[in-house]
């Protein structure tokens, strides 16, 4: 992957948001459902990308945890979207060339006889390209 | 009226109630639902990258159809609904993105964000309006306590969506006040049902479903109603004992139609 640097700037590129303007009140965290399940919190997820840190997202366990509620895209008073930011992160690494986020042989097992065609075709838009 | 429908890949398999609940009430408020052709997946969310267009395509094609028709597009699944209000925020605000759909589209006439999409919802209180319908109901549901389960794609982003209040909403309440029921108020009624994380991670998505059914319960409702297929299923992952149904099917029944939506 290119430099740390670029990187970032691919994430700003995608997601269309400007980290700057966090102010790290932490309201994006505090209204995650999925904070408990998260290494790496939503405020800071904002700056790991201000500080160039993406390594450290893209091997987060927190890459894959969002669950696009857009909770945070709703409160944040500044307007940052860090649900955006994260999926721009996660969009990172899964447009490398053998990245995905899910492998189609994982399938088959995973389903059962109620499971709806929007939970497959979101999940597949989620975690793969 | 004239409505042009997009039903979603999941009104046609595992939400077939859904649907057909939803036309046989349509009928019985003297609307009309006409489904688009060759409709495609709207892929079930919206793709946040600002450099996804191909992924927004099958949004744009049922939305120009309806332009073409002159009509409004009504969506009834949250997840279609939100992926194509979105992207048409986009085609009428963001001029790359519009540029960029459009030169994959190459339409005689450009498509820019001209046709009004409304949920079945919106169709209920801003077209037909929740007091002629309250006059409609042969079969009120008096005494039944609801609890409304919004999630989130109908109402985030709140400046996006223009559904209701994203935070403090009431077009559920008031739709289940219409039914003759009685809405009871809940704080999960907004939270997120876990979407698509419930493929592979069960137990994250249970547990959330876990605290949204027993808040409904703890506030006295005796079931839910939800529009989205995927926190039906999610919801219904719960073993919280509070039966889950599909709006539409109240609807039907108190309008007195269920029997011909089978």
């Amino acid at each position: 992957m290119s430099s740390a640097k670029n990187q970032a700037e691919r994430i700003k590129e995608i997601s269309g948001v400007n980290p700057l303007k966090c102010m790290k009140c932490g309201k994006c965290s505090a209204t995650c459902p999925a904070f408990n399940e998260m290494d790496i919190k939503p405020h800071q997820f904002v700056s790991y990308v201000l500080n160039g840190d993406i390594d450290a997202l893209a091997n987060s366990k927190s890459l894959w945890k969002c669950l696009s509620c857009f909770a945070c895209v709703e409160r944040c008073p500044r307007d940052v979207q860090p649900g955006r930011l994260i999926d721009a992160a996660r969009q990172l690494v899964i447009r490398q060339k053998g990245q995905t986020g899910l492998a189609p042989e994982e399938i088959p097992e995973l389903l059962d006889e109620d499971l709806p065609q929007q939970l497959l075709m979101s999940a597949f838009r989620r975690y793969r390209r | 009226m004239k409505y042009t429908y997009y039903p979603g890949c999941t009104l046609r398999t595992k939400a077939k109630d859904l649907d057909a609940y939803a036309r046989a009430s349509a009928k019985a408020l003297g609307f009309e639902l006409e489904e688009v052709e060759n409709w495609q997946c709207c892929g079930g969310v919206y793709p946040l990258g600002t450099d996804e267009i191909a992924s927004k395509l099958s949004s744009v094609r049922a939305l120009n159809e309806a332009k073409e028709k002159g009509q409004d597009l009504v969506t009834l699944c949250s997840a279609c609904h939100h992926v194509i209000k979105r992207v048409n925020n986009d085609m009428k605000n963001n001029d790359d993105i519009r540029t960029r759909a459009n030169n994959y589209m190459q339409l005689e006439t450009p498509y820019a964000g001209e046709t009004n999409v409304l949920h079945f919802l919106e169709v209920l209180r801003d077209k037909v309006g929740f007091d002629t319908l309250k006059e409609k109901v042969v079969n009120p549901l008096t005494g039944k306590k609801i609890g409304a389960y919004y999630g989130c794609l109908l109402l985030r982003p709140g400046k996006v969506l223009g559904f209701d209040n994203p935070e403090n909403p009431t077009i559920i309440e008031d739709f289940i006040r219409a039914i003759g029921a009685t809405p009871v108020v809940y704080p999960y009624r907004n939270e997120c049902c876990g979407g698509y994380i419930s493929l592979r991670e069960k137990e994250m998505a249970k547990n959330m479903c876990d605290k949204i059914k027993e808040s409904a319960s703890g506030f006295g409702a005796e079931m839910l109603i939800t529009a989205c297929p995927l926190c039906m299923y999610n919801l219904n992952k719960s073993e919280a004992e509070l039966p889950v149904y599909y709006f539409t099917e109240l609807l039907a029944e108190a309008l007195g139609v269920k029997e011909e939506a089978k």
